[in-house]
């Protein structure tokens, strides 16, 4: 291969555009979205959990949900994982002898997994239409049927991988928890008027309410002397109802805090969260970095330009070898 | 016993000794005993019960009853048998000799009758003691004939054959015991010092305590017991194992709150504060009264309030959530690592390898014909471009 002044000179101006575009790509950086005004959550608490599963019983019967068989008999509803039947579920974890509630060793712990409404979700940046949509004041990421077009990028992009897809129907659905905002609507004929899920957790494990009232409770627990008698709220932070609990031994976090940006559903446990299925994550959100990646590239259609430009520079290219060898 | 017909039972040789004993004669000796079964509403056979327990020269055993710091709901309990009933139990089984609810006598006769008893069948009586035991300012919150309940009571187990503490006063002190138990209520196996059977419960069921009688009497000796001493047939099991309400805990269907659509359906009453999953008795296996499901405190819609379990009972607020004592999670629970199938094996991963192989070797073989083709069609010089390339 040969190449005169000129071609060496065009390709170093071509070089320099893009060494440009890389360098402003910070500055143009989107950060992470940030919590909604009035954003509302579940705290749920793995060491109040008792795993009677009343949330999940709940949760097909507040969202007409069908149940789902994993025994052969066939009698109860026993999901093993969230599913196009099921967008909330009860799992447990359990290592050695399985004696002790919320121990690592020789001990098992429950944890609940619905969607955690992230503060930036995955799942409303990949969809390519306006189905999955997260509400700008309450924060609750929606799905709306009538705009999916059943590509399943929110399946894939989602961390946590919470949505899913009815792959047995013949007219498919995401199926994936949206805080019970369907009984807020007048033609509510369920007995639940809030998350269902919170609203009959007889332990107070799940409780609903604004994101940021949950966060001040979970942080008053964390900071409570293990053994320590106290009150938690049952069903909505906001309500009458309460309990008597004993403060367990967190692991000090709250997951939801700064996982991905935030989620507005928050998780304490006693029982490491990487063990119960919540890896560690980063605190910038999956969302805010593949859209700056996309937009860099894409802004002022620098890369396919640049694209262009090559395939050009490499058809004329070989077209000239073509020439230099017919001489 | 059998049934006898009072007129035959004249020339019974028992009857017959009665002449000399009590001095009455056969005839108003029977009749006598027709009148107290008649004013006690007793059945016609029952005079014959009576008739043949009192002549009978085997000896039923003595029992002495005591009462403490009790309200009697015990006894009223058992007065609510129906098998044995009550009568059958003090005329035909046993010997009652004292207990201030049932005995006809008072005051020093009373006593001296209990004193008697004791000397009568040393060694050989059963001491049942029904409430709690004032321990505090050397017991004197509760006497009786001047005595004190702590004295009584080991006045009366010196020569005890053995000691069951009915009730949960008497088995851990139960509600006079309550914080901040002014009197010091105790149970009668801390003021003995040694382990006594007990019947916990508030009020107890009447056929834990007659069982266990029962079991004695026949038996010679008290059933096998807990660390408690707590008789095993009765209480090894929480109440949530065999509560008729189980499957809706299971099926996670909770009443909210009293009287909510759950509640009337019957749900699980956890939420409200069942203590059944924490409590150790037999209620949902034998009711109350003998009338069906209904006669317990879960079957008529009231939680549990965990009246045979120390420090739950009369501890725990009656609608505080109980701690899930037998729940190990079973393993129809999902795990966090749920496994989906099973990973690549060395069979598959070689089934794959192979497929990919003979695509290739295929591909490879198409293509090696495709140029033959143009090698043989086309002209000479483009073939040998193509080959080049």
């Amino acid at each position: 291969m040969t190449m005169d002044r000129r071609q060496f000179l065009k390709g170093m101006l071509a070089g320099g555009a893009v060494a440009a575009t890389a360098a402003s790509a910070p500055a143009e950086a989107r950060g992470n979205l940030t919590m909604p005004p009035k954003a509302m959550g579940l705290l749920y608490d793995s060491t109040l959990c008792i795993g009677c599963k009343a949330c999940v019983s709940a949760c097909k019967e507040s969202n007409h949900l069908p149940p789902e068989y994993s025994t052969e008999d066939q009698l109860w509803d026993t999901p093993l994982d969230l599913s196009g039947k099921t967008k909330n579920v009860i799992k447990m974890y359990k290592s050695g002898t399985g004696d002790h509630k919320d121990q690592e060793e020789d001990g098992y712990a429950f944890m609940k997994h619905s969607c955690l409404h992230c503060v930036d979700p995955s799942c409303v940046s990949a969809c390519p239409v306006s189905a999955m949509r997260k509400d700008p004041v309450t924060g609750v990421v929606t799905y709306d049927p009538g705009d999916c077009i059943g590509c399943r990028y929110c399946v894939l992009a989602c961390p946590f991988d919470v949505p899913r897809f009815q792959y047995d129907k013949a007219f498919p659905k995401i199926v994936k928890c949206e805080l019970c905002n369907h009984l807020a609507s007048e033609t509510n004929d369920t007995r639940f008027q809030y998350s269902a899920c919170a609203q009959v957790c007889p332990t107070g494990a799940t409780l609903y309410g604004p994101t940021d009232e949950l966060m001040v409770e979970a942080k008053r627990r964390l900071a409570l002397k293990p053994g320590t008698d106290h009150t938690v709220p049952r069903g909505r932070i906001d309500g009458k109802d309460s309990q008597m609990a004993k403060a367990a031994t967190y692991v000090p976090q709250v997951y939801g805090e700064k996982e991905l940006g935030g989620t507005q559903v928050l998780k304490l446990a006693a029982v490491p969260f990487d063990k119960l299925g919540f890896r560690d994550l980063p605190e910038r959100s999956f969302a805010s970095v593949s859209e700056t990646m996309q937009h860099s590239m894409y802004g002022y259609l620098i890369t396919p330009a640049l694209v262009l430009g090559g395939l050009v520079v490499a058809a004329k290219r070989s077209l000239r070898d073509d020439e230099d060898n017919q001489e | 016993m059998s049934k006898i017909d009072i007129i035959s039972m004249e020339n019974l040789p028992g009857v017959a000794a009665l002449e000399k004993r009590l001095g009455v004669s056969r005839r108003d000796f029977l009749k006598l005993c027709s009148g107290i079964a008649a004013t006690l509403g007793l059945p016609s056979t029952a005079a014959a019960e009576i008739a043949q327990a009192v002549a009978s020269p085997a000896k039923r055993p003595s029992v002495i009853w005591l009462h403490f710091q009790e309200c009697t709901g015990c006894s009223e309990s058992l007065l609510r048998a129906e098998h044995p009933t009550l009568d059958r139990l003090i005329l035909d089984v046993i010997s009652l000799d004292y207990h201030e609810t049932l005995f006809a006598a008072a005051g020093h006769q009373a006593e001296a009758a209990r004193k008697a008893a004791m000397e009568a069948n040393k060694g050989k009586y059963l001491l049942v003691v029904e409430g709690a035991i004032p321990t505090k300012d050397g017991g004197i919150y509760c006497k009786i004939g001047g005595q004190t309940a702590i004295e009584m009571v080991k006045e009366c187990a010196a020569g005890a054959a053995a000691v069951v503490a009915i009730g949960s006063c008497a088995s851990w002190g139960g509600m006079p015991s309550t914080g901040p138990n002014p009197t010091g209520s105790s149970s009668v196996g801390e003021v003995l010092g040694k382990p006594v059977v007990t019947i916990p419960g508030c009020p107890p069921n009447p056929y834990n305590f007659l069982a266990t009688v029962v079991n004695y009497l026949t038996f010679g000796k008290l059933p096998a017991v807990d660390q408690l001493g707590r008789p095993l047939f009765a209480y090894s099991r929480l109440v949530h194992e065999n509560c008729e309400r189980r499957a809706h805990f299971d099926a996670g269907r909770f009443a909210l709150e009293f009287g909510d659509a759950g509640h009337r359906q019957g749900w699980c009453l956890y939420k409200l504060g069942c203590k059944g999953p924490e409590t150790y008795a037999n209620c949902p296996v034998i009711g109350f009264n003998d009338v069906g499901e209904v006669s317990w405190p879960v079957g008529c819609g009231h939680p549990c309030i965990g009246c045979t379990e120390k420090g739950i009972g009369f501890a725990k607020p009656i609608h505080a959530l109980a701690e899930l004592k037998s729940v190990q999670p079973p393993l129809g629970y999902p795990k966090v690592d749920e496994p989906r199938g099973v990973g690549a094996t060395i069979a598959s991963a070689a089934a794959v390898a192979a497929l990919a192989g003979a695509a290739t070797a295929a591909t490879y073989n198409l293509t090696k014909n495709l140029g033959k083709n143009i090698a043989v069609e086309g002209d000479k010089p483009e073939s040998k471009e193509r080959a080049e390339s």
